[in-house]
């Protein structure tokens, strides 16, 4: 028998009893999607079950705020690697932001370039499927194949496979010095170039990121190093010469100006106030100056050496058609519910993947309970 | 290990089974004599041996959809296989099936250094993808034991790891996409040189499902620019409490090597005297590999072994030149080659918390006596997955099935601890029936259905990864339309 965690059982009876679609919502601060339905929320779940620092390992009910893990991780100087963005704010949807959220949404900030996205530092979940049955799938341990990765598929499934209530993280040691190298002025072809000399480079660059219209309306491109305090300043003084065919490049070593400059990459904080849709693309970080070239009215902003790419177009516009034939994928985060209904919020899938994707939600849940609609 | 019965009506329509493949690939690549099939009746599993019914060896995406679309309409099990290098068994055919070799497609597709990334065939081996980048300095992170030999195809079935994944991570981290064949023969993309899905991450429920799900044919996998230098240091210390006690200390100062490797007594002294490394006589060593500049890695190192002074070692060696360096890696790399020269072996993969591992490797030094067997252990510390080394004699009846009890206990203690039974071998056949202990029926029922969407007829590698019993309704159902 399962050990039974707290506010678990509700979430099954709830899921069990419902006889209408259920709206699954954490700290409702990343819901993109347009979804009817009775609220179920996960705040019960909240808790923190484990957390071992010599192990590196974490345990966490799914309603449990980021802010109090992120927290509790910092005491021992440790931190979820991949940086969690809040995109309460440039979403408009203020609020607490909950690690189960985090998860449904594959959550990842600017070091994702190096140490992976959300799910590469989830290592397990628990959840209660559409037919009410807790499953849990991984564990507490950084390597695990025993059978199939569930962990992954949930990681990124916004509620539609199964409403999280527990998730484990490998977290890593915080950085204990970190430094930002700014090449300023270069056109995004060139700002690409550069972040890809950077990436390419032994110096273990963490952050790559490009924002046309920066300090003072000048395009920044920003990278950068974190590690011990030596070995920081030896890779800043590499990479500075390095990149000297992009001049001019200076430097920041002030912690506050750098947590300041990554938090606003992280969060997307520069488009918070700005008019129009905002979409985010994922591209091989080369064909982002041909994004930029199609989207001649868009503003826009690179991160992930120019990977990811969060642009911000005139209301319904439709960017998947103006960016068609590019690989890769693109999400409508913000727009009114008409122009998310007729663009669709989440990008489609390929007819064999659609089919693959469609018969997995209707194996989890079958009778089309958890956020039906909201992925496709 | 049990295998389910060969299907007579499926042995009996072998001649046109062979007639068809023969149709769609060259003359070749369809092995079907006995003399020949004995060739792929097992894999590094040696315990268990059945010859195919045939083996395929396609070079190319069509031709692996040829095969699976004929295998498919005639009802026809399919065993992927990648080298055969799997130590679980993954690659263990039945007498009714088609083992399905993806040797032939070794090719280098795209090298792409801006993006760091590399498209290749599945068939190509683990070390030999690195080589493809060397000439740039760059190369692929996971690095198996079996690397020179393992292919892509495998490392992707059974989500494989290595010495270096505490800082790199593990096959799903580094693998961005795949071209996969579908058991009725469709061809499906996903993923690419992008990161991340943008609907649900099918590529993350794909890598690590044993050739269950599809054959993977083409991966897009991330390279990374090698670090400008390594070195490692080598621990003796009187006890594995006392070792175990000084990973957690590394771990928690902050310092994060590269690998942490753990060797016992026993495979001290089997390693030390297979390759003359020079190992001290101690109970437990422990390898401590960190990278960056020389200048650098003397900041780290410093740290590494201020930590390490306090815990008593009986012996300290930094390595001071790259001869010295891989002789201090030489012993820990043969250390399977090495213990198999004195006995045969049963190399076990369980996962365990690292703070667990003083209890788990008193546990099992007890359980040793009560199995009289001995164990040697040795395993990547930093992240908890061990290998121990049950010592049996394969010639005495009876040695093999105690030295398999003994291992379920072991992994089985892993689980109890809050580990898991495999870290990066996978499933096979060896820890099917095993599932039970660390998943609940619901679990299990979960992972099934995900396996009822790719492959509803259950024909790929059906009788692997989950307990037989539980599959059976399924194994058995209508075999799916044509």
């Amino acid at each position: 028998m399962l050990d039974t965690l707290p506010g678990e059982a509700e979430i099954a009876d709830r899921i069990r009893a419902a006889t209408g679609p259920l709206r699954i919502i954490g700290g409702g601060t990343r819901s993109i999607g347009v979804t009817d339905g009775a609220v179920l929320e996960t705040s019960a779940t909240a808790g923190v079950r484990l957390y071992e620092p010599g192990a590196l390992t974490v345990v966490a009910g799914a309603g449990t705020s980021l802010d109090e893990i992120e927290t509790l991780l910092a005491s021992e100087n440790q931190a979820l690697p991949f940086e969690p963005p809040r995109l309460g704010n440039v979403l408009g949807k203020p609020g607490n932001s909950t690690i189960g959220g985090v998860v449904a949404a594959n959550a990842s900030g600017p070091r994702r370039i190096q140490v992976g996205a959300c799910r590469d530092s989830l290592i397990g979940v628990r959840f209660v499927d559409g037919r009410g049955d807790v499953i849990k799938n991984g564990g507490r341990v950084m390597k695990n194949v025993t059978g199939y990765d569930l962990v992954k598929l949930l990681a990124g499934s916004y509620g539609t496979l199964g409403v999280l209530t527990e998730v484990a993280f490998k977290v890593l040691p915080a950085p204990a010095s970190r430094a930002t190298l700014r090449v300023t002025g270069l056109n995004v072809a060139d700002a690409i170039r550069a972040m890809s000399a950077a990436l390419g480079s032994p110096f273990e660059v963490n952050g790559a990121a490009h924002i046309p219209s920066g300090e003072g309306g000048q395009p920044e491109t920003l990278m950068r190093i974190e590690g011990f305090a030596e070995s920081v300043t030896y890779r800043l003084g590499r990479l500075t010469e390095l990149l000297a065919p992009f001049e001019p490049v200076s430097t920041e070593e002030d912690p506050a100006a750098i947590s300041q400059i990554w938090e606003q990459v992280r969060d997307v904080t520069p488009f918070a106030d700005v008019e129009g849709d905002l979409w985010r693309l994922s591209v091989k970080p080369s064909d982002g100056a041909e994004v930029a070239a199609r989207l001649p009215e868009a503003q826009l902003m690179f991160d992930w050496g120019g990977g990811l790419i969060w642009a911000i177009v005139p209301t319904g516009c439709d960017l998947r058609a103006a960016v068609q034939g590019i690989p890769g994928h693109a999400t409508l985060m913000r727009a009114s519910d008409d122009t998310k209904a007729s663009l669709g919020v989440f990008h489609p899938d390929p007819a064999p993947l659609a089919a693959i994707s469609t018969k997995l939600r209707s194996e989890f849940d079958p009778r089309g309970t958890l956020n039906p609609g909201l992925m496709g | 290990m049990e295998m389910p019965a060969p299907d007579p009506a499926i042995l009996a329509k072998k001649p046109r089974l062979i007639e068809r493949l023969q149709a769609v690939l060259p003359a070749d690549a369809v092995i079907h004599n006995d003399h020949e099939t004995r060739a792929y009746e097992c894999d590094a599993l040696t315990a268990y041996k059945c010859p195919p019914l045939c083996a395929v060896l396609p070079a190319s995406t069509e031709e692996v959809a040829a095969v699976l679309k004929i295998c498919h309409q005639e009802g026809v099990p399919v065993v992927p296989r990648g080298s055969g290098t799997s130590l679980a068994g993954g690659a263990l055919p039945t007498a009714d099936s088609v083992i399905l070799g993806v040797a032939r497609l070794n090719d280098v597709l795209e090298t792409d250094y801006d993006n760091r990334i590399i498209r290749v065939q599945s068939g190509r081996t683990n070390l030999s993808v690195s080589g493809a980048v060397e000439e740039e300095d760059f190369f692929y992170a996971p690095d198996p034991s079996s690397q020179l030999a393992c292919a892509i195809a495998g490392n992707i079935a059974m989500n494989s790891g290595g010495a270096h994944c505490l800082k790199y991570g593990v096959t799903t981290n580094n693998l961005l996409g795949v071209t996969m064949v579908m058991m009725d023969g469709t061809v499906v993309k996903i993923g690419g040189a992008h990161l991340d899905a943008g609907g649900l991450d099918l590529l993350g429920v794909i890598c690590g499902s044993e050739g269950q799900l599809g054959v993977v044919t083409e991966a897009t996998l991330r390279i990374l620019r090698k670090p400008e230098g390594a070195r490692p240091v080598l621990m003796g210390f009187n006890s594995s409490e006392v070792a175990g006690a000084c990973v957690a200390d590394i771990i928690k100062a902050g310092v994060l090597p590269v690998a942490i490797e753990f060797m016992d007594r026993l495979c001290i002294r089997v390693t030390d005297e297979f390759s003359g490394a020079g190992y001290p006589d101690c109970d437990a060593l422990l390898i401590v590999e960190v990278e960056g500049s020389d200048a650098e890695i003397d900041e780290q190192l410093g740290m590494i072994l201020q930590i390490a002074r306090k815990h008593d070692p009986v012996e300290l060696r930094e390595a001071t030149s790259a001869d010295e360096a891989a002789r201090i890696w030489l012993g820990r790399k043969s250390a399977f080659g090495a213990v198999g020269r004195i006995n045969d072996y049963m190399c076990l993969d369980g996962t365990i918390p690292v703070t667990e591992l003083p209890y788990v490797l008193r546990r099992i030094g007890e359980m040793s006596e009560e199995f009289g067997l001995e164990v040697g252990n040795v395993f990547h510390a930093g992240d908890g997955n061990m290998h121990p080394l049950i010592l049996f004699d394969a010639n005495k009846p009876g040695d093999l099935e105690t030295c398999e009890a003994f291992g379920a206990e072991i992994l089985k203690l892993c689980v109890e601890v809050g580990g898991c039974l495999t870290g990066e071998h996978g499933v096979g056949i060896e820890k099917r029936d095993l599932m039970g202990a660390q998943y609940s029926d619901a679990d299990i029922e979960a992972q099934l259905r995900v396996k009822d969407v790719f492959d509803p007829g259950w024909l790929l590698n059906p009788a692997k990864v989950f307990p037989l019993a539980v599959t059976e309704a399924r194994r058995l159902g209508p075999p799916a339309a044509a």
